[in-house]
């Protein structure tokens, strides 16, 4: 079921294009994000959503009502589109309790307890009602702008990085209480962030961004595993890209001959594995190797992740390949090993 | 090794002593105007005072004082601040040249906004008339703070606003006046002491307040104990003046909360709003710049070249400039001292301290002159109508403007580097004055030149406390419109206005770049 249809939404400041011909459509109670590098344009289009900024062209559709689009503009504090920005934007004169209210009618009855049940709902403890923003953390802040968004049960939220500014660990944390708060509250929302493994763990639909246009959208697990091209490949994780030639259901490249997806036209082409996918297996001195090999030519020890950089000399080229490949556990190779590669799962092969 | 520290430690100490023995002198100094009320009350004993104080006339005074305030104060914030939000925030075509047009009012002194008034509007007198020149004489030093306020709003707080369903009007009162509560106290506190302080203005536009009977007392029966006590209601409202503003102001915060840099705020277009907003614009322009220019400009003309007498309007603009320049340098001297403690040191007596160079700078000319002219007649005659009263006059009035610019520029430069001049062999006093005075060169300048056209264009102290034969430009310009010879007195006003000029840019220049534009 839809919910929000974006169809060929394009905006330019002067010459520069910030998004040209973005469509998508995003189910009702989804998570969706929307990730790319700072320039994308991916705040623009949030903001478009929000009406904060109006598209050149294109349209915009919310639960069957036209937003924007076709001579329709519906301003921003008609849309019931709640949001939460990168440092909360809090009222800095006002209480945690009265940013949390603003927008509830000043004597609604009830108020004071709506504003106590949202506070639990985020996990802000009551004593915070009458404190100022600064007097909160990062985390905090951001729990009282979800909140405050939260309060008028919007039918959509936007959240515009608001982890960016946050520690590590504790945008984790808050990253999993936001999910968890927006699913309970059955509320879709839309996610905008340049950190793709938080769009990975947060949503259940990825767009992403790049140079204003709206390169690939999927589910996670389709994007990671089958991205459309390199850029987009390497800025969702790291990936390893090697020159093939496809004949038959396989590719023959530096690893020797992998399982390619299924129809994939014979040829030259590049395919990308993920680092997870190979395993290194040191090889006891006199014993034969199977398959592919290569030697260790360095080791950056990380703790429980350690990087190895493989050395694969070939008859068939004078320049040998290099493969930085993420070893987890116990054993790992020391330089000057030689180690048997392999991989394990097909290979995805990138569309030309 | 401990010793060593010790001895590094010892050597320190020393500037930080004496500079605090000086700021506390001038500190001292400042204190010398409460003091003298103070001695002059128990002097003059509860029961004449209580006669001089509780009288008709002390009432009407209050009375009026309270209406000029009332009147005056909410038609500049609401003027102001409408003028700010228009060329700060809106689409309205040549934004840049109306907020330089509103802070250009600054450079005509307020007694010369008067003497254009009555010259166009000769019947102008009252109430009324005060309030609409004082408007348009002091909404400046709101605009100023105001528009600065604006430029550095976070524009996500009034999406956010939006976002939970406010329309454009109430995102205004409700998201953006709050945050703007700062400024205008502060703007209105420095308007609503003007009020009290100004003298020229109001005798000129026929308005009784406490400056004009105060001068008016002194004139007529010199120092008398009627001057003294009403020198004292006035310090009292100026007092209330700055508990009212403290309370108001609050203990919140308004800065931005969060990290990073806010993106700049779009501008809002104004639509059908356009007409009136230009209207505003204009009008204001007209009133505020027109008028003192365009009467100006008459006198000028209808005197001709016979009001341009060389030997005297230059040589009042020769000793103007004079004592402009050696009385800003002093006041930066003078406040240098606690400047330097203040971002050095901070400390509890260190704020005490402060508190008394600043608070000085809000009592009124009248009263600094009064209590520095008893003094003196009583205590050091000699000193009486001497350059070292009239420069202590000025030193004490315009040592918070010294102490600004001072503070900002002394605290832009780093400590460690004092501390390896000294490592290099320097004394402390050498280690300052070549490293710290040095980075601090254009807050000093910026400092005595602010002093500098605080004196030009200083009316009251200068009539009351000047040696006799020395004429500066406002009091040349006052005699000659006392005398109604407003054609004579044209290119004073004028020569005033010219010497505002190039500061109040630079005052307009350093507001924009406070905020990075």
């Amino acid at each position: 079921m839809t919910f929000l249809t974006l169809d060929a939404i394009s905006k330019s400041y002067g010459p520069t294009v910030a998004l040209d011909a973005i469509g998508m459509s995003i189910a009702s109670g989804g998570r969706t994000a929307i990730v790319g590098p700072s320039g994308s344009g991916k705040t623009t289009l949030l903001r478009i959503i929000a009406g904060f900024e109006t598209p050149d062209s294109g349209s915009l559709v919310l639960d069957g009502k036209t937003l924007a689009g076709k001579g329709v503009l519906v301003p921003a504090h008609r849309r019931g589109i709640g949001i939460v920005s990168q440092d909360g934007a809090l009222f800095p004169h006002l209480t945690v309790a009265d940013n949390i209210g603003f927008g509830l009618p000043k004597n609604a009855p009830g108020r004071s307890q709506r504003i106590a049940e949202l506070m639990e709902m985020v996990e802000l403890d009551g004593v915070m009602a009458t404190r100022r923003p600064h007097q909160l953390s990062g985390g905090q802040q951001q729990r009282v702008a979800l909140a405050r968004a939260l309060a008028l049960k919007p039918r959509l939220m936007l959240l515009d990085e608001p982890f960016s500014a946050l520690d590590t660990g504790l945008r984790d944390t808050l990253r999993r209480a936001v999910a968890r708060v927006l699913r309970a509250a059955g509320t879709t929302a839309i996610l905008v962030t340049h950190d793709q493994a938080e769009a990975l763990s947060f949503a259940d639909q990825v767009a992403v961004l790049r140079q204003g246009r709206l390169v690939q959208f999927g589910s996670p697990r389709a994007l990671y595993g089958k991205p459309k091209d390199r850029e987009t490949a390497t800025f969702l994780g790291e990936a390893i890209l090697l020159d093939a030639s496809i004949a038959s259901g396989r590719a023959q490249c530096a690893l020797g001959s992998l399982v390619v997806e299924a129809g994939i036209k014979a040829g030259k082409a590049t395919v990308m594995l993920r680092p997870e996918q190979i395993r290194l297996k040191t090889a006891l001195a006199g014993t034969k190797i199977e398959g592919p090999f290569g030697r260790v030519d360095d080791v950056e020890f990380g703790g429980g992740n350690c990087m190895v950089l493989v050395r694969i000399d070939r008859s068939d080229r004078a320049m040998p390949d290099f493969l930085s490949i993420k070893c987890v556990g116990a054993d790992i190779p020391e330089p000057g090993d030689l180690v048997g590669i392999s991989v394990h799962g097909t290979v995805h092969v990138l569309p030309e | 090794m401990r010793r060593l520290i010790i001895a590094a430690k010892g050597r320190s100490r020393v500037p930080y002593l004496w500079v605090t023995i000086v700021a506390a002198f001038v500190s001292l100094i400042s204190l010398v105007p409460l003091g003298f009320i103070a001695w002059i009350s128990v002097q003059t004993g509860w029961e004449t005072a209580s006669k001089l104080i509780f009288r008709g006339r002390v009432g009407e005074l209050l009375i009026n004082t309270a209406l000029l305030e009332l009147c005056t104060l909410p038609i500049t914030i609401a003027l102001s601040v409408a003028l700010a939000w228009l060329t700060e925030r809106t689409d309205l075509p040549g934004a840049r040249l109306w907020s330089m047009l509103a802070v250009a009012p600054l450079a005509v002194p307020a007694f010369v906004h008067s003497y254009a008034w009555i010259s166009l509007v000769p019947g102008l007198h009252g109430l009324t008339g005060g309030v609409l020149v004082s408007v348009l004489a002091y909404f400046p030093f709101l605009y100023l703070p105001v528009a600065a306020q604006l430029r550095r709003l976070d524009p996500a707080i009034e999406d956010a606003a939006a976002s939970l369903g406010l329309n454009a009007w109430q995102v205004f009162f409700r998201a953006v006046l709050p945050q703007l509560r700062l400024a205008i106290c502060g703007g209105s506190l420095l308007v609503g002491l003007h009020l009290l302080a100004e003298y020229g203005l109001y005798v000129m536009i026929r308005f009784d307040t406490f400056s004009t009977a105060i001068v008016d007392q002194f004139q007529s029966a010199f120092n008398g104990p009627a001057a003294n006590m009403l020198a004292g209601v006035l310090v009292s409202c100026c007092l209330l003046l700055l508990v009212i503003e403290a309370v108001a102001r609050g203990g919140e915060r308004y800065a931005r909360v969060g990290s990073g840099a806010a993106r700049p705020a779009d501008r809002r277009r104004l639509g059908r709003m356009l007409i009136p907003a230009l209207a505003l614009n204009v009008l204001t322009a007209a009133l505020a710049i027109g008028v003192p220019f365009v009467t100006l400009t008459r006198w000028l003309y209808i005197g001709g070249s016979e009001i341009w007498r060389i030997d005297l309007v230059g040589g009042a603009f020769a000793q103007t400039v004079v004592l402009a320049i050696a009385g800003g340098v002093l006041a930066t001297i003078a406040a240098a001292p606690m400047a330097w403690l203040s971002v050095r040191a901070p400390g509890r007596l260190q704020r005490v301290l402060e508190a008394c160079h600043y608070y000085v700078g809000s009592l009124p000319g009248v009263v600094v002159a009064l209590a520095l002219v008893t003094i003196t007649v009583r205590l050091v005659l000699p000193l009486y109508q001497t350059f070292a009263t009239l420069f202590l006059a000025y030193i004490m009035l315009f040592l918070p403007r010294a102490m600004v610019g001072l503070r900002t520029s002394i605290a832009q430069a780093p400590v460690e580097l004092e501390r390896a001049a000294m490592a290099l062999g320097r004394t402390p006093f050498q280690a300052v004055r070549q490293t710290t005075m040095r980075l601090a060169a254009p807050g000093i300048a910026a400092s005595t030149a602010l002093v500098a056209l605080g004196i030009t264009n200083e009316l009251t102290a200068t009539l009351m406390l000047s040696p006799t034969g020395v004429e500066t430009l406002a009091t040349k310009f006052w005699s000659l419109t006392s005398e109604i010879d407003y054609v004579a007195a044209a290119p004073y006003a004028v020569m005033m206005v010219l010497l505002s000029l190039p500061l109040t840019f630079l005052l307009y220049v350093q507001s924009r770049r406070a905020t990075g534009q």
